[in-house]
């Protein structure tokens, strides 16, 4: 049902992102050379490489968080400086802890997620404090919204974090490295919220250090190496909307990695070995 | 404490004391979320360049402190921004030039001498006038105003700067906004503290607060309530004791720090002797161990 919503949408909408000859350099070092990619809307696609490959700053570029250097990004067929629809995007960034300086209990965060879907003028309607409770429940934290984020453990406060992203009901979400310092029962826990938004026919975008649990979720993996894609298709497990006839994936860039269909599993060797463990 | 009243210029002094024990730990919650704790100090540094100013041109020093403070609170953004100097060497940069600038333009000045200086740096505030409180009470208007309107954008921004620019927030416009209604606070503050520990009622109060809570909106308030505390409290002492009001207020502020960092660390150890309790047997730990003592609970 959710995969026919996402075909239909996919069909007329633009694609989520857009990405065409993006350069991004830091203080004239280069970190992206030219990335070409088109997300369409539904799609669960992962970003994949290796420390410095430039993975965080091609997600980071495709929110204008970090300007190109040359070339352009379109988010829901807009280019960036005009793209007004805020609301429909969820970040979730990496970080390790929730919390800023000052104390905030898990509700006051994940509301603050909010902010762009609130009016300057607005008070919380009931429709905002339903968003939050679901976002809360979500996650599983849904008891624990009038505690200090910062009590929450690792893998309790990388939720929360999720739950911000949730609570604006975006249908466009951008995470990266969600796993990263999460023990292994919060990555069961994770990997289940992200199946739910892909069911809804949400488009995720997750920045991974490896697949994880989070392999039978994705259906496209790109794979960035020294600011280059090397490798644009199929995630390793061709299971769920992959295996789907007339399922096609986008390989812009001719790689020697281009994995053919039928040996998709080496593939999925291949970017295991590639990809180191944890940092 | 009524006999205070009795006198038209602590009447003064105390509206100057409620407005400032009001004012200031909201804008301070904001700063120390954003680790920018010591914006207030630097940006009351160039405000005794702006008194000075005002002071030789026989213009109100208060107004003047302001116009500058808030040119200094834009600087400070942009030297952030632009050079990738770091913010602490930014906010050095303008403590020095502004303290500099503000000695020099007084001794400069016709009839100004060392102890017009002194009350500027330390304070003094049986000397506020009908008109600086004018000045005081429309900053303070002012600054509540933009709190009301964009609080919950600058509570993303502090938060999170990465976050806010993902949600398509004016990143640049709030820094800016955060810094000038900062140094509006300043200004509104100089007068009872005196520039040199105008931040200290920006920040102790908050720093006391939040040993005791949990949230965001109750560190604000309770942040708000030390304030005045100390504010009102300092001035009816230092009025009683004949002490110097400025120091006086800050000196309370910092014991009910004190108070509050004792009475937090018993709350702490009392809520993690209950912890277990409500988490169930696995979820017992160390009490200083606090990120991990809910490792029992995992999945939803």
């Amino acid at each position: 049902m959710s995969d026919q919503f996402t075909d239909v949408v996919a069909v007329n909408a633009p694609p989520a992102f857009q990405v065409v000859d993006a350069h991004v350099a830091y203080d004239g070092v280069p970190v992206l050379n030219g990335v070409n990619l088109q997300v369409p809307v539904g799609q669960t696609m992962a970003v994949l490489g290796p420390n410095g490959s430039g993975k965080s700053t091609l997600m980071r570029a495709m929110l204008g968080i970090v300007p190109l250097t040359s070339g352009r990004v379109l988010v829901h067929g807009s280019p960036l400086r005009r793209f007004r629809a805020w609301r429909r995007i969820g970040y979730v960034p990496q970080r390790l802890t929730a919390g800023g300086a000052v104390p905030a209990t898990v509700r006051e965060i994940v509301a603050s997620g909010q902010v762009a879907s609130r009016g300057r003028f607005s008070l919380p309607t009931r429709a905002h404090r339903e968003a939050v409770d679901e976002a809360l429940e979500l996650v599983g934290l849904a008891d624990r919204g009038r505690d200090s984020a910062r009590e929450l453990s690792g893998g309790q406060q990388q939720r929360v974090l999720i739950a911000r992203a949730l609570a604006g009901r975006p249908d466009t979400f951008v995470m990266d490295e969600p796993m990263a310092g999460v023990d292994a029962a919060n990555q069961q826990a994770l990997a289940g919220i992200i199946a739910r938004l892909r069911e809804r026919g949400s488009t995720v975008v997750l920045v991974l250090h490896e697949l994880g649990p989070l392999e039978e979720v994705i259906e496209r993996a790109v794979m960035l190496d020294s600011g280059d894609i090397v490798h644009d298709g199929a995630a390793p497990e061709p299971t769920g909307a992959c295996a789907r006839p007339g399922h096609e994936h986008q390989h812009p860039h001719p790689s020697p990695y281009s994995p053919d269909s039928a040996d998709t599993t080496t593939a999925a060797e291949m970017i295991r070995l590639e990809v180191p463990g944890r940092d | 404490m009524t006999e205070l009243l009795h006198y038209e210029f602590m009447r003064r002094a105390l509206i100057a004391a409620l407005l400032v024990g009001l004012v200031t730990p909201i804008i301070g919650t904001y700063l120390v979320q954003r680790r920018l704790a010591l914006l207030g100090d630097g940006i009351g540094h160039v405000a005794l360049t702006g008194v000075a100013l005002g002071l030789l041109t026989s213009t109100s020093p208060v107004l003047t402190a302001a116009v500058v403070a808030t040119l200094g609170a834009v600087l400070i953004e942009l030297v952030r921004v632009r050079t990738r100097t770091s913010g602490d060497v930014a906010l050095a940069l303008l403590f020095y030039g502004g303290i500099a600038g503000g000695v020099l333009l007084i001794g400069l000045t016709p009839g100004a001498s060392n102890a017009t200086l002194v009350s500027y740096l330390f304070g003094s505030v049986s000397t506020v006038e009908e008109a600086d409180l004018w000045v005081v009470g429309v900053l303070a208007v002012g600054v509540i105003a933009v709190v009301a309107v964009f609080g919950r954008e600058l509570f993303v921004l502090c938060q999170d700067e990465e976050v806010a620019r993902a949600h398509g927030l004016p990143v640049r416009f709030l820094s800016v906004l955060l810094a000038v209604t900062a140094a509006l606070t300043v200004v509104i503050a100089m007068r009872v503290v005196g520039v040199l520990m105008v931040s200290a009622l920006m920040i102790v109060p908050v720093a006391a607060a939040q040993q005791l809570t949990r949230s965001f909106r109750v560190t604000m308030t309770l942040a708000v309530l030390i304030g005045l505390l100390s504010s009102v409290g300092g001035l009816a002492t230092s009025f009683h004791a004949d002490l110097s009001p400025g120091a006086t207020i800050v000196i309370l502020a910092l014991a009910v720090f004190c108070v509050a960092v004792a009475v937090g660390g018993v709350l702490r150890r009392a809520s993690n002797g209950r912890t277990p309790a409500t988490l169930g047997p696995t979820g017992a730990g160390p009490a200083d161990t606090m990120p991990e003592t809910d490792r029992g609970r995992v999945t939803p």
